[in-house]
């Protein structure tokens, strides 16, 4: 009978191990934003409490083909978004540079998108995000540029994306913005923000969209 | 046997004094080098690129020495007040704005110019802040 015991304890031992690596396999990016408890019922009466995440808001955008784009052309995927200017001088030629190495990475993988908003809402029309495109080498549906009117761009990149981008005549080109590449999963949730003009930065990056498209596959 | 340790002696010192006159000269460009890098990665690599490669048709590469070679005399010029003319680089048409980097002295300019003009295989030596004054005063 110890004997048993014996085992039966190495056995749940064992078991147990078995769980924590199976743990520590399963790695999850983390979800940011704002969050709130809601309370839901279900169907046969019974209360539970369940966590509402901050998403991102229906939109409606020029794209660099001049034709509206909606969230419905990211449903069921992920997505890697930016703002940036076509005239940018600064941080954005690098950022692109990065991106577009995640892109070659992934180019023609139907799970995931890229998009880049520009905040130059004086300058960069559709046409000028067109030409853009072209030189950048990367005019594909995959990354679709979009323009909007200043007040949708700008609440969606700081409520929404939490970057901060502003006008501001002292600066070199006109225009401030953080140059963060925004990752967000098929719940439209934003799961990872990565400075764009650090490589290591963008490497990360490169790992995280691979633990996000295993974690989505599920 | 005297006269000709005395020649030996002699040629030896020329050698010497030769060498390390192009010592300092190699020790001057590698001092423009190392600050024309700082420079170069401060105000150029974000469009040009860690190597030189460019960015798409967005930004010419910088690797090509026939450019660079024979519009020399421009590239200062180039720098300091930006250019709107475009280039052809290898067939490829290049239409950006270089923007015009006026905060820049002859002497960061000639640093600057001996670094792209000595890396991204090309090799073409010294340019000094000088050149840069003469170069500037005869702007296309």
């Amino acid at each position: 009978m110890i004997k048993f015991k014996n085992i039966s304890s190495i056995l749940a031992l064992l078991f147990l191990t078995i769980n924590f690596t199976a743990c520590t396999n399963e790695k999850k990016l983390p979800i940011y934003g704002q969050r709130e408890a809601k309370i839901v019922k279900e169907k046969d009466g019974t209360q539970r409490v369940d966590t509402v995440y901050q998403t991102i808001p229906a939109f409606k955008f020029l794209n660099q083909d001049s034709t509206y784009i909606t969230q419905d052309m990211f449903k069921g995927k992920i997505y890697v978004a930016d703002f940036f200017f076509t005239s940018c001088t600064t941080i954005c030629p690098t950022m692109h540079r990065n991106l577009k190495t995640v892109y070659e990475q992934y180019k023609g993988n139907p799970d995931i998108l890229f998009l880049s908003h520009t905040i130059d809402f004086k300058y960069d029309k559709p046409s000028v995000l067109k030409k853009y495109a072209q030189k950048l080498g990367v005019d594909v549906p995959q990354w679709q540029f979009v323009y909007g009117s200043k007040d949708e761009i700008y609440n969606l990149a700081e409520k929404s994306y939490l970057t901060v981008v502003k006008e501001d005549s002292t600066a070199t080109d006109g225009y401030i913005h953080q140059g963060w590449l925004v990752l967000i999963d098929k719940e439209k949730r934003m799961r990872g923000a990565y400075d764009g003009t650090k490589t290591e930065e963008v490497e990360k990056l490169k790992k995280d969209i691979v633990t996000l498209l295993a974690e989505e596959k599920k | 046997m005297r006269k000709i340790i005395l020649l030996v002696v002699f040629s030896i010192a020329i050698c010497s004094i030769i060498y390390s006159c192009q010592n300092a000269s190699e020790m001057e460009q590698a001092k423009y080098m190392t600050g024309g890098k700082d420079l170069y990665i401060a105000n150029c690599q974000n469009c040009h690129g860690a190597n030189g490669e460019g960015l798409g048709e967005l930004a010419p590469p910088l690797t090509d020495s026939t450019f660079l070679k024979e519009n020399k005399a421009q590239l200062a010029c180039i720098i300091k007040n930006g250019s709107n003319k475009g280039v052809v680089i290898n067939g490829k048409n290049y239409q950006g704005k270089m923007p015009a980097f006026s905060k820049l002295h002859d002497i960061d300019l000639a640093q600057v110019i001996v670094y792209v003009t000595n890396s991204f295989g090309n090799k073409q030596g010294m340019y000094t802040y000088e050149q840069v004054a003469n170069d500037l005063a005869t702007c296309k």
